[in-house]
């Protein structure tokens, strides 16, 4: 038997690629979202707000959805959440406002359905030819923001609102960081992310620079000459690796590159394995699989090393997995490759077990044209080692307002310590915007008296 | 089984449950289906004399609240617009096909002792059961001095039904209008002239809402809007309160009442029975959902007769009435105080800011590790029922029933300074 290679574009028609990948939980009908706003409560101190990292008003934006109150409803939102929109469609909503929802005290998986009524909302400001936000009067304070992932684009939003003028820079072409690049597309469908970006950008005053590398083509210690602060939102570029000596074969990829290569191409022009196996349990892990199994590979097989419950994908995203045909396959740790000339044949797990460890001896292989990794991201401090930054535990150390170690630059996002979400990643850019205006602010203000 | 089977100033019926004249009783088609599908009786739609009225294209409006449909309707529409000879050779055939259901014949002509000596006759040939005057139409027709025009002086109903009495033999019911400030006054007036019975609500006036867009009240008619008759589920307290006034005043004592008002289910025709209803008529729900609603009327009334031991609808009509007594007979060294059940609060904090915000400070707010924990400040508690109102969760908050010694009533009250002295 020779050496097999089957990895290849374009498995299934385009019409059959354009209906897997179409949007995985279309949006609420005006029917639809007035019943299920009657639903809600109106709870006081409301357990569902808490829950949110942004912390939006959601019985208020419900209430005003009950009332045919869009224009209300989207406010209410998005002056929590100006990623109001993807954050309605990625958020795992099972695990933050529709698990405190009261409803499921009375029937459990029966929370109003906060999300896809945020959805509803945010679409509709979407399609309204105004920004509901106005610039404040300009400052002439400059900020620079390094990173268009959500932290970076939340910051913006707020500092360009709070009358700054900004510039974004990121290493891609296209802002967006992980909703354009790393999330699953049938969960941003119908080119979201991008319309999402250009109605955030239309409040004015923020300008966008990509192919912009920190560390290569720009500095932090340039920036801080040449802006009044600086926000990092650089978020995990490094991927772990398995550590196998001949992890550098055909057909083993970082499922992160995966997903930004399918989500920046043509779908009928993205490689995929006949057979894929899928390392990891997040919810990269459940993109990656799913979106393989979606351009046409015939067998994903999901494989994580413990139990489904400790999977960090939700059970939600396990389901959805399974529904979409990708095999889960639990405490099972990657033992070595197999390998033929330079190309990946297969992939040998060691059985495991709670508080057993893994056994060599008990073992099974899957065979796999393709290998993709996804156990885990990793911030790569290296673009701001020169810097007097604080980095601990792999993340940049930042205080309660978002600032680092460093005068002037704040950090927030993945690149920070706590849960890697698009919503928290929202929250962190938004709140150092709010404490990097009422700084500029302050320092504005002394020399208005010094000048005086 | 509980015996449903009414006998209503002399009429009978198979069960208490009769359709209101309204437009489900308009013609043969729509009674024919309603017998069918078990109701016990219909009060035809209001006969005129001929040439028969027009009705206008638009005729409800309807209040909505919080997703659910038609707690209130309103409308438009004035009495039957089919010519007599149509009505009279239909409710013949009918009353012939279906001899034990009641046909009673709503009827409104113009305040004239010879407009009323002419109909009499016609609709006695019939066969019908009985009459009912309508007194009660507040839109359109009392503007042609018909109606609840007649309705709203007691003058006039007195006059009008005696002139009934004395040109039919059959049962006269006297349908009062609520858009009086005193609805004994024409109650009393009913009986004065010889009344067998009254019915009662008929529709309030109002004025279900206002286009934003065509600025104008809702239905709008070619740009413009009228006020109109308002029923529904929302308008029962309204027909209840009204019913035990007649049924309590010692001068209506024995009156049969047909009870109207939004009765929509076999509990909503329980409480009116209580107040002193002894047959309900019943419209909204019929055209919200269809006759078939009846079938769980006599199921539903038959078997809560059954559970509390009451054998027939005389049992249960007027058993509320002793019980409803002006506010200066009510017992204050009563009390009551909220008691939250824990296991089954979900923390929704709707008790806590209603009280809050809107009462007596008197539940109490404190945020646990697993959900929020309110708990009733006994103290402050004034027994007023809110938060259970509010409370979204069945029998989470219940009202419990304090100790108390005694009665001590308004009049005798020590803070009364008109109080009644030894």
């Amino acid at each position: 038997m020779g050496t097999r290679f089957d990895i290849a574009c374009g498995r299934l028609p385009e019409t059959v690629l354009d209906l897997n990948f179409a949007d995985a939980h279309p949006g609420l009908s005006h029917e639809q979202a007035a019943l299920e706003a009657d639903r809600c409560f109106y709870c006081y101190d409301a357990p569902c707000v808490e829950a949110c990292p942004t912390g939006i008003d959601i019985p208020r934006f419900i209430k005003a959805i009950a009332s045919d109150n869009l224009a209300g409803a989207s406010r209410t939102i998005l002056q929590s959440n100006i990623l109001g929109g993807s954050c309605a469609r990625v958020c795992p909503t099972e695990i933050l406002c529709e698990q405190k929802c009261v409803h499921t005290a009375i029937e459990a998986n029966h929370a109003v359905r906060i999300g896809a009524l945020q959805r509803f909302a945010t679409d509709w400001q979407m399609n309204q030819s105004a920004h509901p936000f106005q610039r404040e009067e300009s400052t002439g304070r400059r900020v620079a923001v390094v990173g268009a992932g959500p932290a970076g684009l939340a910051c913006a939003h707020r500092l360009a609102m709070r009358g700054h003028d900004v510039t974004i820079f990121d290493r891609h072409e296209a802002p967006g960081g992980l909703n354009q690049y790393g999330v699953a597309a049938y969960k941003l469908a119908d080119n979201f992310a991008q319309k999402e970006i250009d109605f955030l950008m239309s409040i004015g005053g923020i300008r966008f620079q990509g192919g912009a590398v920190l560390g290569q083509t720009l500095t932090l210690a340039g920036l801080r000459e040449s802006y009044h602060a600086v926000f990092l939102g650089i978020g995990l570029s490094g991927v772990r690796a398995l550590g196998f000596e001949n992890e550098g074969v055909e057909g083993v990829l970082d499922a992160v590159a995966f997903i930004e290569t399918l989500r920046s191409s043509t779908l009928s022009d993205v490689p995929v394995g006949r057979r894929v196996v899928v390392i990891g349990g997040g919810n990269t892990a459940v993109d990656a699989a799913v979106q393989a199994k979606c351009l046409g590979a015939e067998e994903v097989t999901l494989v994580y090393r413990r139990g489904a419950e400790h999977m960090s994908a939700t059970p939600v995203e396990r389901e959805w997995a399974q529904t979409n045909g990708v095999t889960l396959r639990f405490w099972a740790s990657p033992h070595h490759l197999l390998t033929d000339q330079g190309v990946v044949q297969g992939i040998c797990f060691a059985r495991g077990a709670s508080g057993k460890g893994y056994d060599p001896q008990d073992s099974f292989t899957l065979e796999a044209d393709m290998v993709l990794k996804a156990i885990g991201q990793v911030f790569v401090s290296d673009p701001i080692q020169n810097d007097q930054i604080l980095v601990e535990n792999g993340r940049i150390v930042v205080d309660g307002n978002g600032r680092t170690s460093m005068p002037g630059v704040y950090a927030g996002g993945d690149c920070t310590a706590g849960e890697d979400l698009t919503v928290a990643a929202v929250r962190d850019g938004r709140d150092a915007a709010e404490a990097i205006h009422a700084e500029l602010m302050v320092s504005s203000a002394e020399k208005d008296a010094v000048n005086g | 089984m509980a015996d449903l089977r009414t006998v209503f100033a002399g009429i009978k019926s198979p069960n208490p449950f009769w359709l209101a004249s309204a437009p489900p009783t308009d013609k043969e088609y729509n009674v024919r289906r309603a017998f069918q599908a078990g109701w016990g009786g219909v009060v035809w739609k209001t006969l005129g004399e001929d040439p028969p009225v027009v009705n206008l294209s638009s005729r409800y409006g309807a209040l909505g609240f919080e997703g659910r449909r038609l707690i209130g309707l309103n409308n438009i529409e004035l009495i039957s617009d089919r010519p007599l000879a149509t009505n009279i050779a239909e409710i013949k055939r009918v009353k012939r096909e279906f001899p034990d259901r009641a046909v009673i014949v709503s009827l409104m002509v113009p305040c004239e002792e010879d407009k009323w000596k002419a109909i009499l006759p016609i609709v006695e040939e019939t066969g019908a059961d009985g009459i009912e005057l309508n007194f009660g139409c507040p839109h359109g027709m009392s503007e042609r001095n018909m109606g609840a025009a007649v309705g709203q002086v007691p003058e006039y109903v007195e006059m009008v039904t005696r002139w009934c009495k004395q040109n039919t033999r059959m049962p006269v019911i006297v349908k009062l209008t609520p858009n009086v400030t005193n609805i004994l006054m024409p109650a009393r007036a009913a009986r004065a002239g010889g009344a067998d019975a009254v019915s009662l609500i008929n529709t309030i006036q109002s004025v279900i809402g206002v286009d934003l867009d065509a600025m104008a009240p809702m239905p709008v008619v070619g740009g413009k809007g009228t006020h109109g008759g308002y029923c529904g589920p929302a308008v029962k307290p309204i027909a209840l309160r009204m019913i035990g006034e007649i049924a309590r005043d010692p001068t209506m004592a024995g009156i049969p009442i047909s009870g109207i008002g939004g009765i929509s289910n076999w509990r909503d025709s329980a409480e009116f029975l209580a107040m002193g209803a002894g047959s309900l008529q019943v419209c909204t729900a019929a055209m919200h959902y269809g006759f078939r609603i009846v079938e769980d009327m006599i199921d539903g009334l038959s078997n809560w007769m059954d559970g509390k031991g009451y054998e027939r609808l005389e049992d249960v009509t007027g058993r509320a009435v002793s019980q409803f007594v002006p506010w200066n007979q009510l017992n204050m060294k009563f009390r009551t105080i909220a008691d939250i059940d824990q296991e089954a609060c979900v923390g929704c904090g709707l008790c806590h800011i209603a009280c809050e915000d809107t009462s007596h400070q008197a539940i109490s707010k404190r945020n646990g590790p697993d959900r929020r924990h309110y708990e009733v400040i006994e103290e402050e508690c004034v027994g007023c029922n809110l938060c259970a109102h509010v409370c979204p969760v069945d029998d989470c908050i219940t009202m419990v029933p304090q100790p108390f010694d005694g009665e001590l009533t308004w009049p005798e009250h020590p803070s009364n300074p008109h109080r009644i002295t030894a």
